[in-house]
């Protein structure tokens, strides 16, 4: 394959603080890389993990996770929610055959559109240099001893996990 | 209608806007419409159009024209952010018979087309975006607006004159105003000041009437010495406690005849109000017409509360008003809108050491030289050195100290220009000196400012284009002995020049208050990088925030000049009135709501939420979520392992529909059903 690889990536933003962050990027006319989609939810405490496995699971090779800075969360605390979400959930990706750095999250507060623009460009880059995702290539479903289904990988995992 | 029957029963229309060519330029925008009628006909989509302006009111009518002729049953637009437009294409619907609430937009303007440079690109990823915008708006529910009672009293934060002037605004209506002030007069930064540019008008002869009247105002309820400690609730019904600091004076008692501070043995640098050039005493007001009258005893500095000992207000104190065992006070006030006009401090000119304020006695800051000119001030408006008596024969003023400098603040902070002028001017008046100012541009936008440049140009002040390299007393020669050298490149004539003067004046930038951050994050607003409060929209909503029912009006959501802030005051109160008037206001519909034939009663939600919205019924075992209380944050809903919390307008049906609508158009490697896995 000649062609580059293109990576697709979903991201969810926060109505309050990455929302309006990538709506300043847009205004201040920003370049960041057409790799990424982004979803608006409420606040990133609405983010379900399932989404990011049902996006991964749909063809993503990566998900951003963004929201509010740390203790300007406007739901009061909800971000830090997201983040204990974020850290368990790249912990089952492991165990699922992905790379943790597949997903990411990134705080951004509604000023910050330069940042959220330079994460997603460091995102696009990291993300294609893990390559695509192809996931049912990296987990066999196989049956066990006893009859129930186990998967294994059969591909290592860097060993990258956060504690 | 047509043959082919799509496989959902929604009736979908997809509107793409080219924005003139703000869309147009990067996206194929006609190739877009074209293939989301192709390419989603199977996914409902009937019509799909591209207009010029979809916001225009041709560009809502053909909307509104396809819902009644075409019948469609969802709508999606492509065009700008929806935190722009969203409301005009829902009210579109809603003419229409529609509720609005099944329309999406889909924003390829913000996210797309002004932030992407390669055409094709960016075109497919506007496809992805509208297939996920199309797939979502097809689990959208009808829903109503919130509707929430507004309480008719306001709270204003700030007692400057962009803060007085909401509160008289809304007072004079008949409205009740909270109008919390930190130190203990209200006035603000204006009250310091001797002149006002352009018209030259006494600061205190326009300020102190208004002043009066919002001290004796009957709707007014002035709380100085206060700050804001918390704030509860929402939009239409705010929970505010405000500290009150102990004045140790009992307010009903003096009648601030002054024989306290006149009695008072201890005497301080007043750092505040006379910025450092003047002394007041441990109990003070800040300045003669202070509102309120009453002073307050500065523990820090009084004698009594240092070594015991003293008491000499409350001994001479006619009207036994002073009480050493007062507290500090909390007291709750219940409000349907805040106005923020918390004001700008003024950058510290010690930062820039090359200019030497601080280590030269001649330099003085804007500030200080604002009070030298007062004739209420500590040299009772004569123009002198440090030293108190001597006239300066040269001065020099630089301008943007601090300000338009990559070093410090990278913004203009707009007022120095004219206040610098306006220093030229009171120096010619009042003395024989030669004024030079040093500026790197001359700033005199709005009505008669740049006639007051002319007339200072005329008066003979000389004017240096070059930013100052250093002030020094390092004398080269005969003619600098004793003298300031300013050193600075003339722009004009290409030249280095060394204009040696007695008396340099710094005018420093307007800065966000040091705690502007923790201020915004109490009243749940946002701060730009600066730390400025941010508006909603920076031309069409200047005054509101993107929490309902927060208005910011005044410097504190960037450098403003006096009839600017006024402006702003006035309009945040016009905002606050409206919805007053009003009595209610519509929300969003996004709630959380628990479905009590599939909540387990695990009580996971329970301690989710920060607004103690979810009670949980012993009796039945399951929990609900009260909207009342409900933000609509959608955390709950994200961590029910049963799934029997559904969020409105964000539900899971919705957003797992956008992630595969995003998606279904990639050709990917893989494809995985989750079902699958989840059974393995």
């Amino acid at each position: 394959m000649s062609e580059a690889f293109e990576p697709v990536i979903i991201g969810f933003t926060c109505n309050w603080c990455s929302y309006r962050a990538a709506d300043l990027a847009g205004t201040a006319r920003v370049k960041y890389p057409p790799n990424v989609r982004l979803i608006r939810l409420m606040c990133s405490g609405r983010l379900d993990p399932t989404f990011v496995l049902k996006a991964l699971a749909q063809g993503a090779d990566g998900v951003l996770i963004t929201g509010c800075h740390p203790g300007e969360c406007h739901y009061i605390e909800q971000n830090y929610k997201a983040l204990r979400r974020y850290l368990l959930l790249r912990r089952t990706l492991t165990q699922m055959g992905i790379e943790p750095g597949r997903v990411k999250l990134v705080w951004a507060s509604a000023a910050e559109g330069v940042k959220l623009a330079k994460e997603i460009t460091t995102l696009v880059e990291e993300i294609r240099a893990l390559g695509p995702l192809n996931w049912p290539g990296r987990v066999k479903l196989a049956t066990g001893e006893n009859g129930t289904a186990v998967s294994q990988h059969t591909q290592s995992i860097p060993e990258e996990v956060t504690a | 209608m047509s043959q082919d029957q799509p496989h959902n029963k929604e009736r979908v229309g997809v509107y793409v806007c080219h924005c003139g060519t703000n869309i147009s330029a990067m996206v194929d925008v006609e190739d877009v419409a074209v293939w989301a009628k192709d390419s989603l006909s199977d996914d409902g989509v009937v019509v799909a159009r591209d207009y010029k302006f979809m916001c225009s009111s041709l560009g809502q009518e053909l909307i509104e024209r396809d819902i009644e002729r075409e019948g469609l049953t969802r709508v999606v637009v492509a065009a700008c952010s929806p935190h722009l437009h969203e409301t005009t294409f829902r009210e579109a619907c809603n003419r229409a018979g529609l509720n609005g609430y099944l329309c999406e937009m889909v924003s390829i303007r913000e996210q797309v087309s002004w932030v992407h440079t390669d055409k094709v690109a960016a075109t497919a990823k506007a496809k992805a975006m509208i297939a996920g915008g199309v797939e979502r708006v097809i689990e959208n529910e009808p829903l109503e607006p919130l509707r929430v009672p507004i309480h008719p009293a306001t709270l204003v934060v700030g007692g400057g004159i962009a803060g007085i002037q909401a509160a008289l605004e809304i007072a004079d209506s008949g409205n009740k105003v909270y109008l919390v002030e930190r130190e203990p007069s209200i006035g603000g930064h204006m009250a310091q000041f001797d002149k006002t540019f352009p018209t030259m008008d006494c600061a205190a002869c326009i300020l102190t009437p208004k002043m009066v009247s919002a001290g004796t105002h009957p709707n007014i309820e002035l709380l100085t010495w206060s700050e804001v400690e918390r704030v509860d609730g929402f939009v239409g019904n705010f929970t505010v406690t405000i500290k009150k600091k102990p004045r140790y004076v009992i307010e009903d008692l003096c009648t601030g005849c002054g024989i306290c501070w006149e009695k008072c043995p201890k005497h301080v640098i007043d750092d505040v109000f006379e910025a450092g050039l003047g002394y007041r005493a441990a109990v003070y007001t800040p300045f003669a017409q202070a509102v309120p009258k009453y002073p307050v005893i500065d523990t820090e500095n009084c004698i009594y509360f240092q070594r015991g000992k003293c008491r000499a207000c409350e001994k001479f104190c006619p009207t036994e008003a002073i009480d050493f065992s007062q507290k500090e006070k909390y007291i709750t006030v219940t409000v349907g809108n805040i106005i923020l006009a918390t004001g700008y401090d003024l950058f510290d000119a010690r930062r820039v050491i090359q200019y030497g304020y601080g280590r030269l006695a001649n330099v003085f800051t804007s500030i200080e030289f604002e009070r030298m000119c007062n004739a209420a001030g500590p040299t009772n408006g004569e123009i002198v050195l440090r030293d108190g008596v001597t006239t300066p024969k040269t001065v020099g003023i630089i301008h943007c100290v601090g300000s338009r400098d990559r070093n410090y603040n990278n913004y203009c902070s707009v007022i120095c220009c004219m206040s610098s002028l306006k220093f030229a001017h009171l120096v010619k008046e009042r003395t024989d000196a030669t004024v030079y100012n040093f500026y790197i541009d001359m700033r005199t936008a709005y009505k008669d400012y740049d006639e007051f440049y002319q007339r200072v140009l005329e008066e003979g002040t000389l004017f240096v284009r070059g930013r100052v390299a250093e002030v020094t007393d390092a004398a080269r020669g005969p003619g600098e002995e004793g003298k300031i050298i300013i050193q600075a490149e003339d722009t004009l004539i290409g030249k280095q020049r060394r204009i040696p003067v007695d008396m340099v004046i710094l005018a420093s930038g307007l800065e966000p208050r040091k705690d502007a951050k923790e201020v915004a994050q109490k009243f749940g607003i946002s701060c730009s990088a600066n730390g400025w409060y941010i508006e909603k929209h920076p031309k069409l909503d200047p005054v509101a925030t993107m929490t309902e029912g927060i208005f910011i009006a005044g410097a504190a959501q960037g450098p403003k000049d006096i009839p600017s802030s006024v402006a702003q005051g006035a309009a945040a109160a016009g905002r606050v009135l409206n919805r007053i008037g009003q009595g209610e206001i519509e929300l969003e519909p996004v709630r959380a709501t628990v479905d009590a034939q599939k909540c387990s009663g695990c009580r996971i939600c329970n301690d989710l939420c920060p607004f103690g919205a979810i009670i949980f019924h012993e009796d039945m075992m399951v929990s609900e979520v009260k909207h009342a209380l409900c933000q609509g944050c959608g955390t709950c809903v994200a961590a029910c392992p049963a799934g029997a919390i559904s969020g409105t307008g964000f539900s899971n049906e919705q957003i797992l529909a956008q992630i595969e609508g995003m998606l279904m158009f990639d050709q990917p490697a893989h494809r995985v059903d989750l079902a699958e896995m989840a059974m393995a």
